[in-house]
């Protein structure tokens, strides 16, 4: 029920105020899902979906520099482990 | 899948591993707030790669588990009424409440229906105008929006044969509560990412300050979880207490403005019981007042509304406080197991019974070994 997973919005279906709706897709499988939260979703955009109602978008910016990040300290702490 | 995989990369989890255990000059006591965190923890295998330097002990954070024997109770009693349909999330179904559970209660003449969100429960009422539609809310930060919005979806269909018996619960209260235990082991916290996509994590400041604790905002996929617990202990090891954001693809400082506009116009804060716990100040959603024609219980004044817990020999207040490990519990994988459920924990998806149960086949004491 609260276990949010990241899916891709491929089809807005309803942007009525209260009842926004888009189509999102994870890992293949497409559902339904309720969008008054994130209603600045753009197609292509990933959001976390938690009991039916996307809760937020991803921020694609935040997400690269983070594996950046983690890039740079698995680069810096090879030389430790070999 | 993007935002998944990237993630769940084995290279960086095995480096931050390593991390970890060089940083760590002692074994620390870090509590994972949410129970989704315990599962992924438990389903990679984290908490027995780090056993040596880092216990994580498993918070409260499955709204199934802390949903109250009594509000089960009163939903069977609800489901009792002529023309009264309630509706839940399906983990709900089986969780046993004082006198069965809403599943038992199907059998007898409770007319009970599992639904994916609270929207699909206004589509039911909207529906069935003959049928009284009644949703039981429960869950964290995380699903309280969706309980708002199906209130004022209601109202903006005009529905007056939908109402909702409302026992959403919030987490930070329950942290203040754990770590101002003279019990507490708990050094360092990974908070909920999720619950923080809506509220943020300002208001996680205030803990820190006032516990000297460090809090790391945390994710969910292995990765995410390893550097929330080197954020912690790289803190503990330097004797510093801070908040930091380690999930920031999804949480921002300020949360989810749209969700938290959404609950503001619907809820207010109460105090809460949870299972297992006092009843928390400030640990519960309740709609405001004006709302109250969507209040179920004050629509159909239950006639025998036990507030009271009944003492059964499961131990599950004892798992939602930290203060066992689930295999700990006699019943564990014995009287106890997924399909023959005594207690909350081991029903709902993301309680820490169900996670033992699942994938620590290998921690069973011999007594304790499934059958
Ligand atoms: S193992 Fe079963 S009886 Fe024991 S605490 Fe967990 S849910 Fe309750």
């Amino acid at each position: 029920m609260c276990l949010g997973v990241p899916g891709k919005v491929v089809r807005w279906i309803d942007r009525t105020p209260l009842f926004s709706k888009a189509e999102i897709e994870f890992e293949g499988v497409r559902k339904v899902c309720h969008m008054a939260c994130v209603e600045e979703a753009e197609i292509g955009d990933y959001v976390i979906v938690h009991a039916g109602m996307a809760i937020c978008r991803i921020d694609a910016q935040a997400a690269s520099q983070q594996l950046d990040t983690l890039q740079q300290l698995l680069d810096s702490t090879e030389g430790d482990i070999n | 899948m993007k935002y998944l995989s990237d993630y769940r990369d084995p290279q960086h989890a095995r480096h931050l591993l390593d991390r970890i255990r060089k940083q760590c000059t002692r074994r620390w006591t870090i509590m994972e707030v949410c129970g989704g965190q315990t599962h992924a923890l438990l389903r990679s295998g984290i908490d027995e790669a780090l056993s040596d330097c880092v216990e994580l002990i498993h918070g409260p954070g499955c709204p199934v588990c802390v949903t109250p024997a009594c509000v089960i109770q009163n939903a069977i009693q609800l489901s009792m009424r002529p023309q009264t349909l309630v509706t839940t999330f399906g983990d709900m179904l089986r969780v046993p409440g004082n006198r069965g559970s809403l599943l038992d209660s199907q059998a007898e003449r409770g007319n009970i229906k599992a639904v994916y969100s609270p929207m699909d429960a206004v589509r039911l009422a909207q529906r069935h105008p003959e049928q009284e539609v009644i949703f039981l809310a429960v869950g964290f930060e995380t699903t309280a929006p969706a309980t708002a919005l199906a209130v004022l979806q209601a109202a903006q269909l005009k529905l007056d044969n939908f109402s909702i018996l409302c026992s959403h619960v919030c987490v930070l209260p329950a942290m203040k509560l754990l770590a101002s235990s003279k019990q507490n082991r708990v050094q360092g916290f990974l908070a909920a990412g999720h619950v923080c996509t809506l509220t943020g994590f300002d208001e996680y400041a205030g803990f820190v300050e006032q516990f000297q604790m460090p809090v790391a905002v945390t994710g969910f996929e292995p990765t995410d979880l390893l550097v929330g617990i080197l954020e912690v202990i790289t803190q503990l090891e330097q004797e510093q207490a801070a908040l930091v954001n380690c999930y920031p693809r999804a949480v921002k400082r300020k949360g989810n403005h749209s969700a938290r506009q959404i609950c503001g116009q619907v809820f207010d804060v109460t105090d809460r019981q949870w299972r297992g716990m006092p009843i928390i100040p400030g640990g519960g959603l309740c709609l405001k007042p004006e709302w109250s024609s969507y209040d179920a219980e004050l629509k159909f004044p239950l006639s025998d509304n036990i507030q009271q817990e009944i003492q059964t020999v499961c131990r599950s207040g004892e798992v939602l406080t930290g203060m066992i490990k689930p295999s700990e519990c006699p019943a564990f994988g014995l009287q106890c197991t997924p399909q023959t459920p005594l207690g909350a924990p081991m029903v709902s998806s993301e309680g820490a019974c169900a996670a033992y149960y699942r994938y620590r086949n290998n921690i069973f004491t011999k007594q304790n070994k499934p059958v």
